[in-house]
């Protein structure tokens, strides 16, 4: 009787095998062509999702304006013009000038080189050792995990203003004390963030299945998880670069950032601060560079997302 | 004699016993679980859900998640005890001389890489090879497992394949440095049954190539269709065993039996789908004698009070039972415990 039953479930399946020629499986995926350049990606970018393409624009003009300072203005950084104190916007000065006299413009540009790079450098840098801090502690857990946890809370618990303050006064000011002052302040929730993504990602089949052809920990760590935490990792470093300006602007105005004559968006912000009424633009003029840099790598930061991951790629 | 044995059997699972912690000393999810998976044939693993199927490829596999672990007895690949190597000794062996197919496609590919690259990566882990050179061996493995323009499809990402061409990277990754040993861990329970024939038709065509696949599964009709030997598991024991002929003809144990008919047939006729009472016990409260006995149809009083142990009662088909024949419970005669005790 269970003989009888055997056949018969061999012969259903007999039945529903497939006829010789097929489905074809091609049909059934999805047909995206060939491999991607970084210029094609750039591309779809900008097709997708015009406005973070215009972004991108944006932040390359800045960047573009900052190594061309010098050439695009008659003025230096610091030249005093005592005569031409706190003068509206007019055709020698676009911008107006400052209680110093120094053209707006001028310093604005300078500025960006600060602004742009402690906006950029030190958030890398706290992405970079937050992310493999994080994917660590995730990947290894047990004590890898307590100890690089624990110091992560560390940070996340001090006063972040305090800390700034004790390294920006013990080491003194400077471009690259405020670049070691926010790394060390931001890596503890971008390690937080990769724990989180790891842990979920450890327990994955890819993770095991890479595991079960014999691939050693740190590659699994470099080519299944980290990538794997990339958009989260982009969306939260688009976050944090505009964070890292305002910071910046904050520690100048306490005196422990850039010192004057030197610029900073944030250090004219806070100067201007004092003629808002006769001078309006000694604050405005900065605050908006502020404004469209913060905004711009959020939205650059928003299509980069959609573009890298391919789960979200458009079919 | 013994070691004709092990070049014959690839793989040779010794009272493999595996547990996971608990309040009260330990759950047991694998119970010296016995058996071997010769070359060139397709051993099958069945049961239901929760009984240690999967456990099992994944001791094996070392796999296990943290706070399992194995407890007692051996693994062998080819006579070397996977057991008592180093960590990283196992893993090289892992992908070159055993790899493991997962249940569902979906989600055992990394969503983003290549798939041609996570082929590829198997090779380089345990060749050393140029790139180039794994490439080619990648496409000419994709090609063996079926992919349709392999060149093409290297480039693509998981996501933009169906299902059973996503089955087809994995088997091409499991399969890629030659390995003796392809445990199969329902590799076609997330597939439909077109595509579920031709996957186990390909594992057939591994398998007469000369590796040996355990497939597990608890679709008995995956199993009669490619298998060779077939052992059932019920609540971390093997309670059968036997090859695929004898199982489905004579079948001994109540649990495989009741399996056999519970399985729904188009030709049938009938409408009622008979089933097993019951449920799965609990493996942190297993009932005493038998783990079968609350839902064994034909139980004794021996049943509750007795553990079976394995038993062979013809050549190559082993029961984990003390009923003899139908018709006569155990407990009503003594004869059992004879047996027993000679085992």
């Amino acid at each position: 009787m269970l003989r009888k039953k055997e056949k018969q479930i061999v012969s259903d399946f007999e039945h529903r095998k497939a006829d010789p020629a097929g489905p074809s499986e091609i049909s059934e995926a999805y047909d995206l062509g060939e491999a991607e350049t970084f210029g094609k990606l750039m591309l779809r970018m900008f097709r997708e999702n015009k406005l973070s393409a215009v972004s991108l624009l944006v932040i390359l003009l800045m960047i573009l304006c900052t190594i061309l300072a010098p050439v695009l203005t008659p003025y230096g950084e610091t030249d005093m013009d005592l005569l031409n104190r706190l003068q509206p916007p007019s055709g020698d000065h676009w911008l107006g000038t400052d209680e110093g006299g120094r053209d707006v413009l001028t310093r604005l540009l300078y500025g960006s080189r600060v602004s742009l790079m402690v906006g950029i450098v030190p958030t890398l840098l706290s992405m970079v050792l937050g992310a493999l801090l994080g994917v660590m502690a995730g990947y290894f857990g047990q004590w890898t995990d307590t100890v690089i946890m624990r110091l992560a809370d560390i940070v996340l618990a001090f006063p972040s203003m305090l800390l700034a303050m004790v390294i920006m006064y013990t080491l003194g000011g400077g471009l690259f004390n405020v670049f070691l002052t926010l790394t060390l302040m931001n890596w503890g929730s971008v390690a937080r963030i990769a724990r989180s993504e790891t842990l979920r990602l450890k327990k994955s089949e890819f993770v095991e299945a890479a595991r079960s052809i014999g691939v050693s920990k740190w590659k699994i760590i470099f080519r299944h998880i980290l990538p794997n935490c990339l958009p989260t990792l982009i969306v939260l470093f688009t976050l944090n670069v505009p964070a890292a300006i305002l910071t910046e602007s904050s520690l100048s105005f306490l005196g422990l950032g850039i010192q004057p004559p030197g610029a900073s968006w944030g250090l004219m912000v806070n100067t201007g601060r004092q003629f808002l009424y006769n001078a309006p633009w000694l604050s405005f003029v900065p605050s908006a560079a502020i404004m469209v840099a913060v905004l711009s790598f959020n939205f650059l930061g928003d299509g980069l997302r959609d573009v890298l991951d391919p789960r979200l790629r458009k079919q | 004699m013994k070691e004709a044995l092990i070049q014959k059997e690839v793989l040779i699972l010794d009272g493999l016993c595996a547990g996971f912690p608990a309040r009260r000393g330990e759950v047991r999810v694998l119970d010296h679980v016995s058996l071997s998976v010769p070359k060139g044939k397709i051993t099958g693993l069945v049961g239901e859900s929760g009984c240690g199927k999967s456990m099992t490829a994944r001791a094996v596999m070392n796999l296990i998640r943290h706070p399992g672990r194995v407890t007692g007895g051996r693994i062998l690949l080819e006579g070397r005890d996977l057991l008592s190597m180093r960590k990283k000794e196992r893993r090289m062996l892992q992908g070159r001389e055993m790899a493991m197919i997962f249940q569902d496609p979906m989600s055992s590919l990394n969503p983003v890489m290549k798939v041609g690259k996570q082929v590829d990566e198997a090779v380089l882990v345990h060749e050393h090879v140029t790139h180039a050179e794994a490439k080619r061996r990648t496409l000419e493995m994709l090609e063996a497992a079926g992919v349709p323009d392999p060149e093409r499809r290297y480039h693509s990402y998981p996501h933009q394949l169906s299902g059973g061409l996503r089955q087809r990277i994995m088997i091409a990754m499991a399969m890629v440095c030659r390995p003796k040993l392809l445990i199969a861990d329902e590799p076609t329970t997330a597939l439909d049954v077109t595509v579920e024939a031709q996957i186990l038709d390909l594992m057939k065509e591994m398998s007469a190539k000369g590796t040996a696949v355990l497939l597990i599964s608890h679709n008995l009709g995956a199993i009669a269709r490619v298998c060779d030997d077939v052992s059932v598991m019920y609540a971390g024991k093997i309670v059968e065993q036997a090859d695929i002929c004898t199982l489905f003809d004579r079948p001994r144990h109540p649990y495989t039996r009741g399996l056999l008919s519970a399985v729904s047939s188009l030709r049938d006729g009938s409408e009622v789908l008979s089933v097993i009472p019951g449920h799965v016990p609990n493996l942190a409260r297993l009932p005493a004698g038998c783990s079968f006995s609350p839902r064994c149809s034909c139980r004794g009083k021996e049943c509750m009070e007795k553990t079976p142990e394995m038993r062979e009662i013809s050549p190559g088909h082993r029961i984990r039972c003390l009923w003899e024949e139908p018709g006569k419970k155990p407990g009503e005669k003594e004869l059992e415990t004879e047996g027993l005790a000679a085992e």
